[in-house]
């Protein structure tokens, strides 16, 4: 497969594999269970090591049972609980053997399937159990104060003292996956520009990525380019709006409303380069849908958005009050951001260099001259630190696209033949994206598997919140800049 | 600070004019709903029903049955039909008291809207609850811009509260999914009387392209009753403003029979 290198194990020597992983400092990025037409269903690991630039993908065949690799790769745990609820795949041995996107008793009979008449239930979460009478316990969600997605999370509190925080979250599941089940592989890009929308361009070149492989396909150069300027057009408005997000929280107003305006600037710019504020509708497997003309205006409003940023960034980094909520809160050490599978802007600011622009390079990135700012520290400053230089790195990244940019045919024909499997992926603002998608018999997709980078995030996320306080909450939640509907899909 | 305090004197006013007076709503270059135009259509060719997602275009008895309210604006039609009768616009402001206004018709033109005589106390301030029942983010990251500072959105006294209880309408997003099915009609009934609900977005109003699946409904179809559709993917902030103001009687429904200005 082009861009990865198939491995085929047996259950006994699974486990084994993954300890040699482990030792070796690889990564393990995800895991999926698929059902080729009439077999037992096949679980699937993907993983990199810092010497190839090719994945490594396992396959494990006539997996019904298979032993949980969670011990030994803690990142796994979601992934196998995914696997444990909608495919019924089962692990033995599993740390956490709870559901995980289905809660026992729930009902997804929303449509009515059968007997119609009952409306859905939720089933009770799995919660520690905590016998002490000085600990009270708060249910906070699923609706919050705000105009903010949906989730639930309970603290075990006493006083301020948070002493163990637990999300519940996959309210949000819309079996996204599914809807990829049966389309054409040439249009179905719209479903993927739908799983979250402020990572719409991501999944739509993680997609395309691999139906392009699937196809074994050339993009065009200037096809190329333009996803380039795309993706870090998507960066921007991300993280700008995060910044303003993040002032939200330290309660700094001017700082709030500037971020915000400095997002809605970038948003427009998107609207009339592509006709959408979230660069949707551009993408195709093979190139783009239509051209674009980037002109002369893009790289001038680019550049006087880059310097009331520089200014921005310059009056923030002078609020004292700011920096005071941001520094030592919501610690992530580095060992836990690599064991939980922490990814993008996250995982940089605890120390783990990686970015799958550089590490794994597509579309164009290979040609650029491309930063990656880590840092050590782990705090809410260090996310938005690098998240800031993240924004610089993007604006130099535009304009030398806009530079080099040819004219030229921005779309190449791209169709997967029958039985065919590909795997595509981009670093989105948020950080690691992948898609996993087999085409079958009929040239028409058989199953689609969605990583997004929060899915990776939010398993990291609790741990800098047990025995912190509630005041630094909210700051922290800011401080990963997650999505929920990237996560639940 | 005084550092901010300076800076937000200097910068000055950075809202938009519009709607009150002419001005900029913001959305140059957004592509709205395809706009449907019969004359053009070519008798037998399907290629639009084929290729949408949300099946919003049906080929029936020769003639195309167009429902703006599946539509999300992904432009595949308007890339496959070969004669122009699918055709790209701007047409994004697609707020509607009445479903079947969202379906395209060739009277166009239908009754006047009666006036809401019951909604006039709430004029000039209007308290919306927000419950996301499984959205993509996109329809929270455009709620969210109405408080940036070029929307302002409470400028024009209308504001976002965190409890239902003090809540005039509910604005759904999402195409309700089954676990959010509870937590959304739980909301409604904290509300006091009288209230309302908005659908928001594609997915709120028919289910968008989860529907129906093994974890989506139709969005609130059958679920809450809707007193005011906006249909898009997402609808922009500007057009998220103008529903609200039509539904106050303080902007006229521009959208009859599936067209604008019709």
């Amino acid at each position: 497969m082009i861009g990865a290198q198939i491995k085929r194990l047996t259950h006994e020597q699974l486990q084994e594999a993954a300890k040699m992983l482990q030792t070796s400092g690889g990564r393990m990025q995800f895991a999926y269970a698929w059902s080729p037409t009439g077999r037992e269903p096949e679980v699937r690991y993907v993983t990199s090591n810092s010497k190839q630039a090719d994945f490594e993908i396992w396959i494990v065949s006539d997996a019904r049972e298979l032993p949980s690799l969670a011990p030994t790769l803690p990142l796994l745990s979601w992934y196998e609980r995914e696997m444990m609820d909608l495919q019924g795949v089962q692990f033995t041995g599993h740390p956490e053997p709870y559901p995980l996107i289905l809660r026992p008793n729930d009902s997804t009979h929303i449509n009515g399937s059968g007997d119609g008449s009952h409306p859905p239930s939720n089933g009770r979460p799995h919660l520690p159990d905590i016998d002490a009478s000085d600990v009270q316990q708060l249910p906070f969600g699923p609706v919050r104060a705000d105009v903010l997605e949906s989730a639930e999370f309970t603290f075990f509190y006493v006083g301020e003292h948070i002493i163990h925080y637990q999300p519940r979250l996959f309210f949000k599941h819309r079996g996204m996956e599914m809807c990829f089940e049966g389309a054409d592989p040439r249009r179905a890009t719209v479903v993927a520009e739908r799983v979250s929308a402020v990572g719409s361009l991501g999944h739509a070149l993680a997609y395309c990525g691999a139906i392009e492989a699937a196809a074994g396909c050339e993009v065009p150069v200037r096809a190329k380019a333009l996803r380039v300027l795309l993706a870090e057009l998507e960066r921007l408005y991300n993280h700008l709006h995060y910044l303003g997000h993040l002032c939200h929280t330290t309660t700094l107003k001017v700082g709030e409303a500037q971020g915000k305006l400095l997002e809605e600037t970038a948003k427009q710019l998107n609207a009339r380069l592509t006709g959408s504020r979230f660069l949707r509708n551009v993408l195709a497997p093979g190139g783009l849908r239509r051209d674009l003309d980037p002109g002369r205006w893009l790289g001038d409003a680019l550049e006087n958005l880059r310097e009331e940023f520089v200014a921005y960034v310059n009056r923030l980094e002078n609020s004292e009050s700011h920096l005071d909520r941001l520094m030592t809160t919501g610690l992530l050490p580095e060992k836990i951001a690599f064991d939980q599978g922490a990814t993008g802007p996250i995982e940089r600011a605890s120390g783990l260099d990686r970015d799958l622009r550089r590490d794994h390079p597509y579309a164009l990135y290979a040609d650029l001259p491309l930063t990656v700012p880590t840092l050590k520290d782990g705090d809410a400053y260090a996310r938005e630190r690098v998240r800031i230089a993240e924004v610089e790195a993007a604006f130099v990244l535009c304009q030398r696209i806009l530079l080099l940019l040819e004219s030229g045919p921005i779309h190449a024909d791209c169709v997967p033949p029958p039985l065919s499997e590909g795997l595509g992926w981009a670093e989105g603002p948020r950080g690691s994206l992948f898609y996993a998608v087999h085409v079958g018999a009929d040239g028409r997709l058989a199953r689609v598997k969605i990583k997004s980078p929060s899915f990776s995030n939010w398993r990291a996320f609790p741990f800098t919140v047990h025995d912190t306080n509630m005041m630094d909450y909210a700051i922290n939640e800011a401080s990963f800049g997650l999505t929920m509907a990237g996560c639940d899909r | 600070m005084a550092l901010w305090t300076l800076f937000g004197l200097a910068s000055g006013k950075a809202t938009t004019s519009w709607p009150r007076e002419a001005g900029k709503d913001g959305q140059d270059g957004v592509l709205g709903m395809p706009r449907y135009n019969p004359d053009a259509c070519q008798e037998g060719c399907e290629e639009c029903a084929a290729v949408c997602p949300t099946q919003a275009i049906e080929a029936r008895e020769g003639a195309l049955a167009v429902d703006y309210g599946r539509c999300i604006v992904c432009q595949l039609c308007t890339e496959v039909c070969p004669t122009g009768a699918m055709e790209s616009s701007a047409d994004w402001a697609f707020g509607v008291r009445d479903r079947t206004d969202l379906v395209w018709s060739d009277s166009g033109a239908r009754n006047p809207v009666a006036s809401h005589a019951d909604r006039r106390p709430f004029r000039r301030s209007l308290h919306i609850r927000h419950v996301d029942a499984g959205s993509c983010n996109g329809c929270e990251s455009e709620l969210q811009a109405l408080n940036n500072p070029y929307y302002n959105l409470h400028r024009l006294g209308i504001f976002f509260t965190p409890s239902p209880r003090f809540a005039d309408l509910l604005l759904v997003t999402g195409p309700v999914t089954s676990a959010m099915y509870e937590p959304l009609k739980a909301a409604y009934d904290a509300m006091p009387e009288p209230r309302w609900v908005m659908a928001v977005g594609t997915c709120a109003v028919s289910g968008g392209i989860a529907g129906g699946n093994y974890a989506c409904g139709h969005g609130l179809e059958g679920i809450l009753p809707v007193d005011l559709y906006l249909p898009g993917c997402p609808p922009n902030p500007a057009a998220i403003m103008e529903a609200l103001l039509m539904f106050l009687d303080r902007a006229p429904q521009r959208v009859k029979g599936g067209q604008i200005g019709g």
